[in-house]
């Protein structure tokens, strides 16, 4: 299908881009790679009224590490961070998650600041963003503003942005010589939304695991911790890992699969990323 | 009300192109509707099949995720522009040497596709062509003989650098 009518307008600066947000309708959307919210338009699932551009703001598409952290701009395209030094020594578990983001041409598009934004439930960087326990910066009409990854999802597609935010960037603790990161997901083709898919990290600590932190896709309203899972998985025991994510999780049943199914699924993908964690980092 | 539009001036397959464009129109429907350049298909307008795959100041992206509107300076390619130059005549004669296309829909995107991979350079595997063409649908072939062809020009590009 094609898009209900909107007009279009190119932000010139992250104050622009803010101030053509404040619209009393509420009704204007930013523009990022636009690889979810263009299909969304094409499907008229959204008929936002102005359509922000954001690609040609400048400061938003750096990606520095610095002070133990890994800053990243909003508008860091998939591809850009898959070319990137900093990301694979210092974020290895997005550098393992990014290959499983949608497919070539998307990646050339899309950014991290939009899939984040987005917060699909199936996507995997949110997830990432979790299981890292990162944070994101916003900018808003009224300032700037750090939100925790562990506040920011608040359900489908729901999250601490305002309608008037822009997310500028996200921060991850730079991965340390104990740092373990997993990643696993099952989709139906590669590039395609996960049916659940599983980001973790977590630190090595003597022959086993400390500050373990499994984020889940694919099986709820927003990315969710395992936080049950994470305690025995830190206690070494994979196994009880897997068993308490009766706890931790409850999927519903969705257009690619049963609750059941994915609730199995679950555990298949613990005991892999069990298995990623507790061999010597990538 | 009259719908928004803009004016931009892009390159497309070399050439310089003023028009006035609709705010909503994709770049795929840019190009067939007001440039003439059918090449580009329109399958599924969300992301998923691959038929409007074209290349923007270089790198190969969904026209239907696209606006018009943002290629204002870009420099657009489209299977006509890189068919005509010569780029892909050996990956062109290798789809049609090996029946890679029956009904031709997804051809032109699965060429530049697969062209984006092959000027990487080197010899990738078959699960690296397949999970590289994985975002382009063609529901005739079954793939194997696209992934063949894909392979024997890699192969013979290779061997011919040397």
């Amino acid at each position: 299908m094609k898009p209900a009518p909107f007009a279009y307008a190119k932000a010139r600066s992250l104050d622009h881009a803010i101030e053509l947000l404040a619209r009393p309708d509420g009704e204007a959307r930013l523009l990022a790679g636009g690889q979810s919210l263009m299909a969304t338009l094409n499907m008229r699932l959204s008929a936002p009224k102005l359509l922000i551009d954001l690609n040609g703001v400048k400061g938003l598409d750096g990606i520095a590490a610095k002070d133990g952290a890994v800053e990243i701009g909003a508008m860091v395209r998939h591809v850009q961070a898959e070319r990137s030094a900093d990301i694979a020594r210092y974020a290895p578990l997005i550098a393992l998650a990014l290959p499983h983001i949608g497919h070539a041409a998307i990646r050339n598009r899309g950014t991290l600041g939009g899939s984040i934004a987005f917060a699909d439930p199936a996507a995997e960087l949110p997830a990432c963003l979790l299981a890292l326990g990162g944070e994101l910066d916003i900018a808003g009409h009224k300032g700037k503003r750090t939100v925790k990854a562990d506040d920011f999802f608040k359900g489908l597609f729901e999250t601490a942005l305002g309608p008037n935010d822009v997310l500028t960037a996200i921060r991850i603790p730079a991965a340390t010589t104990e740092t373990r990161v997993g990643f696993a997901e099952f989709a139906r083709r590669h590039g395609d939304y996960a049916i659940a898919g599983l980001a973790a990290c977590a630190k090595a600590s003597g022959a086993g695991l400390s500050d373990v932190r499994l984020a889940y896709f694919g099986v709820g309203n927003t990315p969710i911790r395992a936080k049950n899972a994470e305690a025995a998985l830190a206690g070494g025991d994979i196994e009880g890992a897997v068993k308490a994510l009766g706890g931790d999780l409850d999927p519903q049943d969705d257009v690619q699969s049963t609750g059941a199914a994915k609730k199995h699924l679950a555990g298949v993908l613990l005991r892999r990323v069990a298995k990623q964690l507790m061999e010597a980092r990538p | 009300m009259s719908a928004p539009t803009h004016q931009i001036t892009l390159t497309v397959n070399g050439e310089t192109v003023s028009e006035t464009v609709e705010a909503r129109k994709t770049l795929v429907d840019f190009l067939r509707e007001d440039l003439f350049l059918t090449g580009s298909h329109v399958g599924c307008e969300h992301g998923v099949c691959g038929a409007c795959t074209v290349r923007v100041d270089g790198a190969v992206v969904r026209g239907c995720l696209m606006l018009a509107a943002q290629c204002d300076g870009a420099r657009v390619e489209t299977i006509e522009g890189v068919s005509d130059g010569g780029e892909i005549a050996d990956l062109q004669a290798a789809f049609e040497k090996r029946n890679a296309l029956q009904c031709g829909f997804c051809t032109p995107g699965m060429l530049l596709t697969a062209q984006e991979l092959l000027a990487g350079g080197g010899v990738p595997s078959r699960e690296k062509i397949r999970e590289h063409i994985s975002g382009n649908y063609c529901r005739c072939t079954g793939y194997q003989a696209i992934v063949d062809a894909i392979e024997a020009v890699a192969m013979a590009r290779a061997g011919g650098e040397k």
